[in-house]
């Protein structure tokens, strides 16, 4: 049998956490406990019919009234409402995948030592990361089902394409539930959790979500551009307004990257804290 | 031990927390109300037109005054769920008090006051930035740091109360944001007035303190309210805070002295 | 069965270890050991707090890489064949991490499919387990609420839910009252008979006498002793003990009268131990002598007595 020194261990320990053939499991029990825990709350996931509702009301007969109408993808005129609806549903895509997996993760990880029981069976780090990040993309999912169906109630969606709005929410809770779970690792008191609000409230507020990025002066817009949101918020109001084009791939592919870093950086951050 | 002694000795052991965490917690109270002001002041407010909406004010004069208030109740709730669950159930910090001559009454007066001179103090330097984008009109817009400190008292102190009755986890307050926060903060005439809000639901706004803040807020920032108005939406803030303290006291001593 | 003698004693060796070393950053946590235990025994680790016991679990429970030496389990590397050897395995660690967002019942059925057993298995196990366990009227009460003792019979429950072959116990009755440790004693002594290799970590010598057939004794990451109970206490102390104990100040003064009594002894801060064989003559030579001490006691040796006499120090201190 071969001898490790410090040098061979570090590729071990990758090793251990990448090829997923070698977890007996996969992530769905990790899931199936998330369901367990949560069987008691889905009156509060399904309640979540009612915000969408909410805040499309107040957009509708409050900020619509003030501001008229805007300009829309491809430089049509569009209602203030439909034009800040998607972006709505991109931002709290993102808010309840952050919150999903930043407070309860941080819970699990550094109190209730949930990951220490699960790596003590045959899962693995990158089970437990997909397991979790997968728990809070179905309840996004389930969220953003609500929000598209209000939506078209109130008569926002122009366009057939509008079905590809689920996934896209789909593909903005994924981006930012393995960013947030791979950050709340790092995370060592409550009290720092208002760094993740340092850097969410920001994205929310100026992301092109609740007006035009022609607000900005020219010289700041490549911010925006920065913002992952953002990109979220473009590829929704294309879909939404049924206005096709060649930067949605870019849209999806920043999103899709920023899944696999969070993904990959939560499992070995896992490993490196519980299998020391 | 006199209540403001004891109440001030809470104080100092707020601060002495506070002198390690002031970066993130200031953050979260102080900033986040500035970013809503260059969001929604500033970029939304470049699409609104000044009109009778608006009183005839620009947007940014008019969101102004409503954001500090909203951003004092938004983070006054915000402390009184968790951080005081947590002082009962997880921290335990208030069964450690407890054991000392301090009273709960005395410990939930600190906690109030200590919580009062966080808004007053972030409802400052939202003020003095405000000031740097023009948001302000008139001197007496300095009242607006009183009015949100009140406003934000007035909505904690039933929130304490809350906290104070829960035993699990506290799920029941990511219930309150999403269902009552959130909710109030949109309908109650802080981004756009009352009168947009149909007849058969502005009900609820009457019922919201914040649309009572935000009312003091403008009539000290912008001028032009009837006197009684103002006093009438005073007492609507008072009552409330008197009747949450008076709810929140009996509370704590229910669950502290057993 | 047509085997040969190495492939039986391999199949008999639950783990071996050869020069295992742990170290954190710069430090040996454990420092070169060599450990073998075979199916079916008791085998504990008696050790101090600090002395590489916790950090060798979990090497031995594949979460933890070793940083030298050999290590197999159950004849696999845990560096390799982590998740295959820890479907065979069952943990209790030191501290009780139930999962307190779910019921007694719910932990056990979740767990269990972590292990990929079905959910029809996972119910019936849960069912056995809580009975095992003396805990099928708390079925669907929450985990927060129950007893020290309670929790801890919840955790070795769970750690049978896959029927593993081979339990690590970290510390299993630390903190419980006497008869929450017995119960639990009990309950270990149950699953020995039905065959699960048991590996304990403690640092009481009780529990160890109570629960191992065979143990080392570790102390700064290192083994100094193994053996049985009996056979440590038989090499390394006396067949009894005398403990006297003399009025605050006196000890000092008193030694130089009974120290010849015995061929050893040890000066602990509040007593002094002669070890002698027959204690009942030691004393009465002490009182001929005209020692008069507060207090006398004259009892068998114990595992206390072995790590004293190994390392100069109290397991407890």
């Amino acid at each position: 049998m071969r001898t490790m020194d410090a040098t061979q261990r570090g590729p071990a320990l990758i090793l251990r956490m990448l090829p997923f053939g070698r977890y007996t499991q996969g992530p769905g029990s990790v899931v199936e406990r998330s369901m367990r825990v949560h069987s008691r709350t889905w009156v509060i996931m399904v309640s979540g019919f009612a915000e969408p509702v909410v805040y499309l009301l107040a957009f509708q007969i409050g900020f619509g009234a003030l501001v008229g109408k805007v300009v829309g993808p491809g430089g049509q005129l569009v209602d203030y409402v439909a034009f800040v609806a998607p972006a709505l549903l991109a931002a709290s895509a993102m808010n309840g995948a952050v919150f999903e997996t930043t407070y309860p993760v941080f819970f699990k990880l550094r109190y209730a030592k949930v990951y220490d029981a699960m790596l003590a069976t045959p899962l693995g780090p990158v089970d437990i990361a997909l397991g979790e990040i997968s728990w809070a993309v179905i309840r996004g999912g389930v969220y953003s089902v609500a929000f598209v169906l209000v939506m078209a109630v109130m008569g926002l969606l122009s366009s057939p394409f509008a079905v590809l709005l689920v996934p896209a929410a789909l593909v903005v809770s994924f981006a930012f539930a393995s960013v947030g779970m791979a950050l709340s690792t790092f995370l060592r008191s409550p009290s720092q959790f208002d760094y993740i609000r340092l850097v969410v409230m920001p994205l929310f507020l100026f992301s092109a979500t609740f007006y035009p990025v022609s607000v900005y002066p020219e010289s700041v817009r490549w911010l925006v551009h920065v913002s992952p949101l953002y990109h979220g918020v473009e590829l929704m109001r294309g879909l939404a307004a049924g206005v096709l084009d060649v930067s949605m791939i870019g849209h999806v592919a920043v999103l899709a990257a920023l899944a696999a870093v969070g993904v990959a950086a939560t499992s070995r951050r896992i490993g490196a804290l519980l299998l020391g | 031990m006199s209540n403001w002694r004891a109440m001030w000795l809470r104080v100092e052991g707020h601060w002495a927390w506070y002198r390690r965490y002031w970066r993130s917690s200031l953050y979260s109270s102080g900033i986040e109300p500035l970013l809503f002001l260059a969001a929604m002041g500033l970029g939304f407010g470049s699409q609104v037109e000044a009109g009778a909406a608006t009183g005839g004010f620009e947007y940014l004069h008019y969101v102004a005054p409503a954001l500090l208030v909203a951003g004092a109740t938004m983070s006054g709730m915000g402390e009184a769920s968790f951080p005081v669950l947590s002082g009962f159930k997880w921290q335990k910090d208030y069964i450690a008090v407890t054991a000392t001559p301090i009273t709960p009454g005395q410990l939930l007066g600190g906690q109030l006051l200590w919580l009062g001179i966080r808004l007053g103090l972030s409802g400052a330097i939202y003020g003095l930035v405000a000031l740097m984008f023009g948001a302000w009109l008139r001197p007496a817009a300095l009242l607006v740091v009183g009015v949100g400190v009140l406003t934000g008292l007035a909505c904690a102190a039933p929130v304490m109360a809350l906290a104070a009755a829960t035993y699990d986890e506290g799920r029941r307050f990511v219930v309150m944001f999403r269902f009552v926060m959130v909710p109030m903060m949109l309908f109650s005439a802080t981004f756009f007035p009352i009168s947009q809000i149909p007849l058969g639901l502005r009900w609820l706004t009457w019922i919201s303190p914040l649309w009572h803040g935000n009312e003091i807020a403008r009539a000290a920032a912008l001028g032009g309210a009837h006197p009684l108005a103002v006093a009438g939406h005073f007492a609507f803030l008072v009552v409330l805070l008197v009747a949450g303290v008076a709810l929140a006291r009996k509370l704590f001593y229910r669950r502290l002295v057993v | 069965m047509a085997r040969d003698g190495e492939d039986d004693e391999r199949e008999h060796l639950m783990v071996s270890g050869k020069a295992l070393v742990k170290r954190f950053g710069g430090v040996a946590a454990v420092a070169g050991i060599d450990v073998e235990v075979r199916r079916g025994e008791s085998f504990g680790f008696l050790g101090p707090n600090g002395a590489g016991k916790s950090s060798t679990m979990r090497m031995i429970a594949c979460v933890s890489p070793r940083s030298d030496g050999e290590l197999r389990v159950l004849g696999m590397d845990p560096e390799t064949d982590g998740p295959r050897i820890r479907a065979r395995i069952g943990v209790v660690p030191q501290l009780d991490n139930l999962d307190v967002e779910l019921t007694v019942r719910q932990n056990l059925q979740v767990y269990g499919r972590y292990f990929g057993l079905s959910r029809a298995q996972v119910r019936a196990k849960a069912v056995e387990l809580m009975a095992f366990a003396e805990l099928s009227d708390r079925a669907d009460d929450q985990v927060e609420p129950l007893s020290g003792g309670m929790k801890r019979r919840l955790t070795i429950a769970r750690s049978m839910v896959n029927d593993p072959e081979m339990l690590l116990l970290d510390e299993p009755t630390t903190g419980l009252d006497p008869q929450a440790r017995h119960l639990l004693w009990g309950r270990l002594y149950q699953l020995k008979q039905q065959g699960v290799t048991q590996i304990i970590t403690t640092h009481d010598m009780h529990e160890a006498e109570q629960l191992c057939d065979r143990l080392v004794v570790m102390d700064g990451g290192q083994i100094v002793a193994e053996g049985s109970p009996s056979e440590l206490i038989r090499r390394f102390s006396t067949r009894e003990v005398l403990e006297l104990r003399f009025a605050p100040g006196e000890q000092d003064g008193q030694l130089p009268h009974v120290a010849d009594l015995a061929g050893r002894h040890e000066v602990l801060p509040d007593r002094l131990l002669l070890y002698a064989d027959d204690g009942e003559a030691a004393l009465e030579a002490a009182h001929a002598r005209g020692v008069r001490p507060v207090s006398t006691l004259i009892r068998r040796s114990t595992l206390e007595d072995v790590f004293l006499r190994l390392t100069g120090r109290s397991l407890v201190d």
